[in-house]
């Protein structure tokens, strides 16, 4: 698996120490992937099911949902939700969406 | 040709370069089959999770009744010796004598006053946590011993719980963080 990072697409995005964007507004699709690619996430269809709710989340609420909201809501079953985020899916999702670090316990 | 500010990558990897940090790994053993004692391990196990951090729990003495078919759907809370037993949410200030939480229903009354304040926070009830964790990938195990002492097999527990003894747990969680609840 080769995945290009193209750095120049981040060019003036701001991150916070822990590598979550500082205004989720500034997020396109490219800056996704690319924060994907750094991450070593070769992005799918599914991938793409979880961060376009996550973003109509964030559009409507203000805020990223929860895993259990994903999952219960976003029809995302649990098993398949970790096994496309295998390193954590509440800060992967996140980081990858452009939302700052989730602070729900579910 | 642009200019980026390389170190942001290592900051989206979330660790320095070239230091490729060993997987962090949580061993969780459930002592306790009380309502309130059940949720901390489960919430503390799911966190784990979210955040890529391996997880096994291991169940033992009362906590077998968190992943025992028979038992799970039916935790409750006591409404006795404890000290910080109150109204709360709804009146924190009342405080609950030992001597009326002793009264019939009483534990039943806490048990329901409970489970629907944790289902306003959308935390599933206790099966169906269970569940999800084992569908988040952490691992689910019944103490050996404790099962002998209750009259419990395999059988009994939860799908995707597997028995174990006091032994191998401590080889298991050699490399771990353990955290008794």
């Amino acid at each position: 698996m080769t995945l290009t990072i193209n750095p120049e697409v981040l060019e003036g995005i701001e991150f916070d120490e822990e590598g979550f964007m500082v205004d989720a507004d500034d997020w396109t699709p490219t800056i996704g992937e690319t924060i994907a690619a750094i991450l070593e996430l070769d992005l799918t269809e599914r991938h793409w099911d979880v961060i376009n709710f996550v973003r109509q989340e964030y559009a409507d609420k203000g805020e990223a949902p929860t895993l259990r909201r994903i999952t219960k809501v976003g029809g995302i079953p649990t098993k398949e939700l970790y096994q496309l985020f295998p390193d954590g899916p509440a800060k992967i999702a996140a980081k990858v969406s452009g939302l700052a670090k989730p602070t729900g316990c579910i | 040709m642009a200019t980026v500010d390389m170190s942001i990558l290592d900051k989206i990897k979330g660790q320095p370069a070239g230091d490729k940090k060993a997987k962090r790994k949580l061993c969780l053993v459930a002592s306790k089959g009380s309502l309130d004692m059940a949720y901390p391990p489960m919430i503390l196990a799911n966190a784990a999770r979210m955040s890529g951090i391996d997880v096994d729990i291991f169940f033992t003495f009362w906590g077998l009744d968190i992943i025992t078919k028979s038992k799970m759907n039916n935790i409750n809370i006591s409404a006795v010796g404890n000290p910080s037993f109150s109204m709360a949410p709804y009146a924190p200030w009342f405080k609950i004598p030992t001597w009326l939480g002793a009264l019939p229903g009483m534990s039943w009354v806490a048990t329901w006053m409970m489970n629907r304040e944790i289902a306003k926070l959308d935390f599933p009830p206790i099966p169906e946590f269970m569940e999800m964790l084992v569908d988040t990938g952490a691992r689910v195990f019944g103490c050996q011993m404790s099962m002998d002492m209750m009259g419990l097999d395999e059988d009994d527990l939860m799908d995707g719980a597997e028995v174990l003894g006091a032994m191998e747990f401590m080889e298991m969680s050699a490399d771990a963080q353990v955290v008794f609840v």
